[in-house]
Parts: C-alpha cells; structure tokens; sequence
C-alpha cells in the first residue's frame, strides 16, 4: 500500500522517473541560488526576473511553437538582456539593483506584450505560464539536467567573491575587482535557474523552488554550508512529494510541488530552531555561557 | 618616499565634493590621524585612498603600491553580520591575496588565521557566527582580518567608535605595533586625546584640508574651531567650483 503509494508511480511510470529526475536537478543547482537570492536580500528580484524572461519565450512560442529550445533561447535573451542592463545600470549610476530591475523588466513585459499584439496571435501560454513537468520528453530533461551542471560549475568558480560581497562588498572592492563579474554571473545562474524551472513549474512559479527551501533553510542553520545543504534536501523532498501528491490526486504538478514545499516553510517557522515560534516561545533553561 | 601623494583631489558623491583640493603626501611609514566632524569627509578621504571611490578632480597616486598592499578597515556598519558566516571564515578573507578565486587554505593558512584570531583576543571564536559577536568583539574580528593581509598601508576608518576602553588599548597596542614594523598607517578618529597622545600626525579636515602637520603644532583650538564651523551644505543649484589654490596651497 504505502510502496504502491510512494514509490509505485516511479517504478511503473517512465514520465514520473524523468519528472523526479527533472525535480531533483532543479533541487540541486536552483536551491544554492535561492539561498543567495535570500541572503543578499535579492527574493523578489527573483520573482522580477521571472516575469522578464516571459516575454522572450512567448516570443519563442511565436516564432516556432511549442518547441522548448526556441522558448528556452527566448527566455534566456530577455532574462540575461534585463538582468545585465539592470546590473550595469545599478553598478554605474548607484540606482538601487531593485529600482534598475523594476524598470527593466517591466520594459521587457511591455516589448512582450506589444510584439504579441502586433502579431495578433491568440497564442496558448498556459504551458509557459505553468509548466508541465509530467509532459518532459528526454530532450527537455537534458537541458535541465545540463543548465544544472553549468549553474554548480559557474557557482563553484564565483562562490568565494559572491560570499565576500554579501557579507563585505567594500572589502572585496579593495582586494579585487571580481565582485562586479561575479555578481553578474549570479544573475545569469538566476536567469538560467528560472527558465530551468519555467520548464517545470511554468514562469509563474519558477522562483518557488529557489526561494522557499532557502526559506526553510534559514530556519534550521546558521551555517552557509549547511544552509546550502539543507535547501538542496528541502526542495528534493517537495518535489518528490509534490509529484506523488499529484500523480494520487490530479493536482497540477507545478502547484503540488510548490504547495508541499509551503507546508514546509510553514513547519519550519513553527518548529525551526534558528528563530522559530515554538523555540522563542519556549526557549528553554539559559545556559551557562 | 610618499606612500600616498594628493594632487588637488576633491573626492565626492554625484558632483558634490566631501573633500575639496587636498594636496600633501603621507610618508611611508607614518601614523596619521585624520579628524574632523562628522561629515568632514574622513571616511570618503580614506575610500579615495583604498580606490573604492574614484576623484572627481586631481589624483590620488601611491608610491609603487599595488592595491593589493593596502589593508582597508571600513566601520563595522557597512558589513552585513546577518549574513551566516563564521568568524574563522570571515577573517581568513583577509588572505585572498594568497588564496585568490580558488586558493585552498592549507594547514600554514590555518595556523595564520588561529594565530591572527588568537592576537586580538578573541581564542575560542572562531566558529561563531558574526552576528552573535558585540561591537567591540567585531572590531577585533576586522582588526585580525587586517593583520592577515600583512599590507603596507593600513586604512582604518574609526576603528575605535563604541568600544570599551580595554578592547580600545587593546587594538591600539596593535596600530602602534604596525607603525613600529615600518607600515603606513592612516586612522580616521574623534578621540583627539587618543590623537595627541599616540599620533605623531594629523590632518584636520572639514570637507577640505584645516591643517596637517605633527600633531602638536595641528591640533590647536584655532583649528578645532574652524573644523567646527565647516560648511555642510549640500546644494544641487550650486555654482561650479572654481579651484581655491590659495586655500590649498595654504593647508
């Protein structure tokens, strides 16, 4: 029963292999993101960059269909256009990131719409705007499976700068001058990280799967690494979950998975032990030292 | 040899100067004081300095310094100590002349940092996380970082702001001993007594150069009162500034 509930679905069923498959590289490269994401105060600019990469894959969708590279290119052209110009324009005129952003990517939504309407084509977003991780064909599984290994990659070769400037840019503006590439290499690992995810969970929800299990993590660590890591298991587990819960309950994948992640988020503001309700509530005898 | 040379530099935010036409240099291997009130343009001096700010006018040269030499301590408030780093980590920063992007720390860089931690007196914190550290802890926390760097010139941009006296002694003791090894040291301050008693220079500013000399001939009343009586305005319909070489020329 509980086999036939939880592991069945895999066994029995290729596409759920490939959308566990799809959940987990998305859970190991989009999870380290959404932890910087939070920690450089950046959660929303998450969410902006996933409206800016919209316009460029319903620009895809219009000039070849449904085919997921061309929407992939278009998501990435827009996402990396407005990511850059807002970080150049921030870095060089001292523009706030998120007021530079805002301006951007809301020009970008316009250029969407407006090319659209030029077209005068009733096109069907509804799979750019939710996603479908059960319909993933082997294809779309590799370009997930490859933007992964290229965020871990990149991210590996900016960790050190990206850590040093959320927690002391001017020192690192002294030592070197690689806070400014890394930065913009973090934003393009964003960008590639939301369309990964639009392929999943649709443009709209994306940014869930980065933002949320960095939520939780805040609550059980205090440790980078460890932040890391327990974001990383956190949003495997709300995709393994969210799948099962849609596989038994014909719940739309994308929600289902995001769905189960709040559950977590909201356990982990009860019960965590960095800040969490019930700890401050009930902290304890004080200890000695 | 000049460590830093000024030529007429007016350092500033959006066209609006913190520091007019400053010219002078700083000896390799002098202590300087840099005083004024707030808003004089201490620490804007010492970001033009560290090359974190660029001129608006003149130039700022450092004698044969790469920028790698120079040890730049910002006050504690620019650094985001929510941020879930440990204080081992945060201070082994200070050796990423060594490491760089992908340096390892190996077991030489290890003992550094135990030893650079150990030195300001902070044995036993290396594991804590920097936002559960008081505010004199974290200024010994930035002091190891600077000792790590072993730079030539050393910037420290009020180091000493609400800090115990003993912690204060402390990080002191540590100023003079790198003035001692023969490095540069240039430290923005409000405590003038400190400044009388272990400074052997000072430029007094306010928003443009009051005085600079040894500090028993700088530190005078007179110039105190004229520091005080600084111009704070901030205007955007202001005239463009016509150079005051006289008043340069004078400091």
């Amino acid at each position: 029963m509980v086999y036939d509930a939880l592991i069945g679905p895999f066994t029995e069923f290729e596409f759920m292999r490939r959308a566990l498959a799809a959940v987990i590289a998305l859970s190991l490269a989009g999870a380290p993101i959404g932890v910087f994401l939070m920690l450089r105060r950046m959660s929303l600019v998450g969410d902006a960059m996933a409206h800016a990469i919209l316009p460029g894959a319903a620009v895809g969708f219009l000039l070849s269909g449904l085919n997921l590279f061309v929407m992939t290119a278009g998501g990435l052209i827009a996402g990396f256009a407005v990511a850059i110009l807002a970080g150049v324009v921030a870095r060089s005129t001292g523009l706030k990131e998120d007021a530079s952003l805002a301006t951007f990517y809301l020009a970008s939504l316009a250029l969407g719409v407006t090319i659209v309407s030029i077209k005068g084509t009733n096109i069907d977003l509804l799979h750019v705007l939710f996603g479908n991780i059960l319909a993933m064909d082997d294809q779309t599984l590799l370009v997930v499976a490859f933007n992964a290994t290229v965020t871990l990659l990149v991210l590996a070769v900016i960790y050190r700068p990206l850590v040093i400037e959320s927690v002391d840019p001017l020192f690192l503006r002294t030592v070197s001058r690689a806070g400014g590439p890394a930065h913009l290499a973090f934003l393009a690992l964003v960008v590639i990280n939301l369309v990964n995810g639009f392929q999943a969970l649709g443009t709209l929800l994306a940014v869930g799967l980065m933002i949320l299990p960095a939520g939780i993590a805040r609550f059980w660590s205090r440790d980078l690494t460890m932040m890391i890591c327990i974001a990383v298991v956190a949003a495997a587990v709300s995709g393994y979950a969210g799948l099962v819960l849609s596989f038994q309950t014909r719940v739309p994948s994308g929600p289902a998975i995001i769905l189960v992640a709040t559950v977590l988020y909201i356990v982990s503001v009860l019960f965590g032990r960095v800040g969490g309700i019930v700890r401050q509530l009930f902290p304890g005898r004080h200890l000695e030292a | 040899m000049a460590a830093v040379h000024f030529h007429n530099v007016t350092l500033g935010y959006d066209r609006h100067p913190a520091v007019h036409h400053l010219n002078g240099e700083v000896a390799s291997g002098a202590l300087v004081a840099v005083i004024g009130p707030n808003g004089a343009g201490k620490s804007t001096l010492l970001r033009g300095i560290v090359g974190i700010l660029r001129p608006l006018d003149g130039s700022i040269h450092l004698g044969g310094l790469d920028s790698r030499d120079i040890a730049y301590l910002p006050q504690s408030a620019e650094i985001d100590r929510s941020f879930p780093i440990s204080v081992f980590d945060f201070v082994a920063t200070g050796l990423w002349r060594a490491t760089g992007l992908f340096g390892g720390i190996g077991k030489a860089a290890r003992e550094k940092i135990l030893r650079a931690i150990a030195s300001v007196g902070l044995n036993g914190f290396e594991n804590r996380p920097l936002g559960t550290l008081s505010g004199g802890q974290m200024q010994r926390v930035l002091f190891a970082r600077v000792l790590l760097q072993d730079a030539r010139l050393i910037v420290l941009d009020e180091p000493f702001n609400a800090i115990d006296s003993k912690t204060t002694t402390d990080l002191l003791a540590l100023v003079k001993h790198w003035h001692g090894e023969g490095r540069t040291v240039l430290a923005a301050l409000h405590d003038m007594e400190m400044v009388r008693t272990h400074f052997s220079e000072t430029l007094v500013l306010a928003r443009g150069p009051v005085a600079w000399g040894p500090t028993a001939e700088v530190l005078t009343p007179e110039n105190l009162m004229v520091a005080m009586r600084m111009c704070e305005a901030f205007d955007d319909s202001a005239a463009a500034c016509a150079a005051d070489d006289a008043r340069s020329q004078a400091a």
